[in-house]
């Protein structure tokens, strides 16, 4: 769906992206991660025909950027981290525009804005005047109009910034909806967003991809495993003794516990590979009740921070 | 051409809903009115003359409304951030600049059309010829088209609406007193000044009910190049 290669884009002499290459198959999710100045936007940007790349190629659905915006325009949705929002119309009215300016007649734009409100669940504010919206609506005002007129590729740019906690998990929701129509790529600095809303996470700093893969895959790569964190109901010390002895493990602390009860305890294990499935079969055996089991939450802000920012991330791998 | 009348239609309605629009539109006709009152009405003329006058004075006007809401078309939708879903719809830059242009000058012909009352009070005590009257018109209405087409360049052009009020007030400033630079100039130079100077020797033509082919085609021409200037700046700014 989407194939760049040595992508690079000048601010006047400065240089702020490239040599970028990546592909995006059809129908994937791909997460975008990268500190603000990374790229990402300006990546985001080329993609959607808004600027022009310097040098490389970038092609979208087989399509040039360069040699047929056009084409490539009605193929995309965009969405800019500000939603490109007409203040003084109603929803309704911005939508119908929207649909019309990338080449819906209007009968068929009346029906596809329809469809696209159910989509968004912006029913209740339908008739309202955009410039009297909640953060919240304006972003699913941003997200329908970038959907409405049926683009192949969707392109978000940092789609939760500002939002809630109640309107991040409703966005995130939205945008695995839509997974079934499109291809999407989506920036982030959200570690958690990516991670939960991706299949893949293509990690850009300096203008440059430093990593491709899932989150499992980079945890793999760059932290030869990770960190797990086991809630059990039991003997905790029997619990910290076996967990001990599984091979790769190098460390088991005890932390607070995860949720209340009596015999309840958490552990973050450190190990060289992903033992998950040794820890629980272990446990089992030596009958303590397992409760919960998960990848640390800091093992994804170890990899970013390794990635993005390799300074940092040895500052914080000394303290961890 | 349909992209360019969607975008006009949005445009204009977007004049109509805000304050700004009819606020203009009342100053702009509160002004011409006073003038008119004032200016061209004042003591005992020549109704040819007092329309002559008449003209004189709206063809200020138009000038500072066509600057004033110019600087808005495309550089108010770049702060705003809005000018990225034109850009990024499937529509060619001359599309996006020939819709702002219409919506612009729709604006300013109505507020024209709507002093239409002023010369036809000249008939109450006076005698006008209608060919004057359409003639006149038709000077503003040009000049309107060349200004707008300016102030939408410096639109543009600009980051912001106040660098394009800015750059918009000074082109137009530049090619309005081209006519005394002429005066100081030696030939062939002073004849060249005069003849691309905006209003001097143009409107005069116009103002006094007389149609001169130069005179629309210099406007047509002046208002043919600042579009282009503004759709090659459109362009540009993709590549940066």
């Amino acid at each position: 769906m989407i194939e760049i290669q040595a992508l690079t884009k000048y601010y006047g002499d400065r240089k702020v992206l490239g040599p970028l290459s990546f592909s995006i198959a059809k129908g994937e999710i791909v997460g975008l991660l990268g500190l603000n100045g990374a790229g990402k936007t300006t990546t985001l940007r080329i993609l959607s025909c808004d600027l022009l790349p310097s040098s490389g190629s970038v092609r979208v659905d087989g399509l040039d950027v360069v040699d047929h915006p056009h084409e490539v325009r009605s193929r995309v949705g965009y969405l800019p981290d500000h939603p490109p929002l007409y203040e003084e119309m109603t929803v309704q009215e911005y939508l119908v525009f929207a649909a019309r300016i990338r080449g819906l007649g209007l009968e068929d734009a009346k029906k596809r804005v329809e469809e696209v409100i159910v989509a968004t669940q912006i029913r209740s504010v339908q008739d309202d005047v955009i410039g009297t919206l909640s953060h919240g609506f304006r972003q699913r005002v941003g997200i329908a109009q970038a959907i409405v007129h049926r683009p192949r590729l969707l392109v978000l740019d940092e789609p939760i910034g500002g939002l809630d906690p109640v309107q991040i998990v409703e966005m995130r929701e939205l945008v695995r909806n839509l997974r079934h129509d499109h291809t999407t790529i989506i920036s982030s600095h959200i570690l958690s967003e990516i991670s939960e809303t991706c299949d893949r996470i293509l990690v850009i700093r300096d203008g440059e991809i430093v990593a491709s893969g899932t989150e499992a895959e980079l945890s793999t790569r760059l932290l030869a495993g990770g960190r797990v964190a086991i809630t059990v109901r039991g003997d905790a010390v029997q619990a910290k003794r076996v967990l001990s002895t599984i091979k790769g493990v190098r460390n088991v602390e005890v932390l607070e516990p995860a949720e209340p009860g009596d015999a309840v305890a958490t552990f973050r294990i450190d190990a060289d590979r992903d033992v998950r499935e040794d820890a629980s079969r272990t446990l089992v055996l030596a009958n303590v009740g397992i409760l919960g089991m998960s990848r640390s939450e800091r093992e994804l802000e170890s990899i970013f921070l390794r990635l993005a920012k390799p300074d940092e991330a040895n500052g914080a791998q000394g303290v961890a | 051409m349909r992209n360019a009348l969607l975008i006009a239609g949005r445009e204009l309605r977007s004049y109509l809903r805000s304050p700004l629009g009819p606020i203009v539109a009342a100053a702009m006709l509160l002004a011409d009115g006073l003038l008119f009152q004032v200016g061209a009405m004042a003591g005992t003329r020549l109704s040819a003359q007092v329309l002559a006058d008449f003209f004189y004075w709206i063809s200020g006007i138009t000038m500072i409304g066509a600057i004033a809401l110019s600087m808005r078309l495309i550089a108010h939708e770049r702060e705003k951030g809005t000018l990225v879903l034109i850009n990024t719809a499937p529509i060619r830059d001359s599309q996006i600049i020939v819709g702002k242009f219409l919506a612009l000058f729709t604006f300013l012909f109505g507020v024209t059309v709507l002093t239409a009352y002023m010369p036809l009070l000249i008939f109450v005590n006076g005698r006008v010829s209608i060919g004057h009257i359409l003639v006149g018109y038709l000077g503003i209405l040009l000049l309107a088209a060349a200004s707008t087409a300016i102030g939408l360049f410096a639109s543009a052009f600009a980051k912001t609406q106040v660098i394009s009020a800015v750059l918009g007030t000074a082109l137009i400033g530049v090619l309005l007193l081209l006519w005394m630079a002429a005066k100081v100039a030696d030939p062939p130079v002073n004849t060249f000044l005069l003849a691309t100077a905006l209003h001097h020797e143009r409107q005069k033509s116009f103002m006094i009910g007389v149609l001169r082919l130069e005179n629309v085609v210099f406007y047509l021409a002046v208002t043919y190049f600042f579009l282009l200037a503004a759709i090659k700046t459109l362009e540009a700014r993709r590549w940066r």
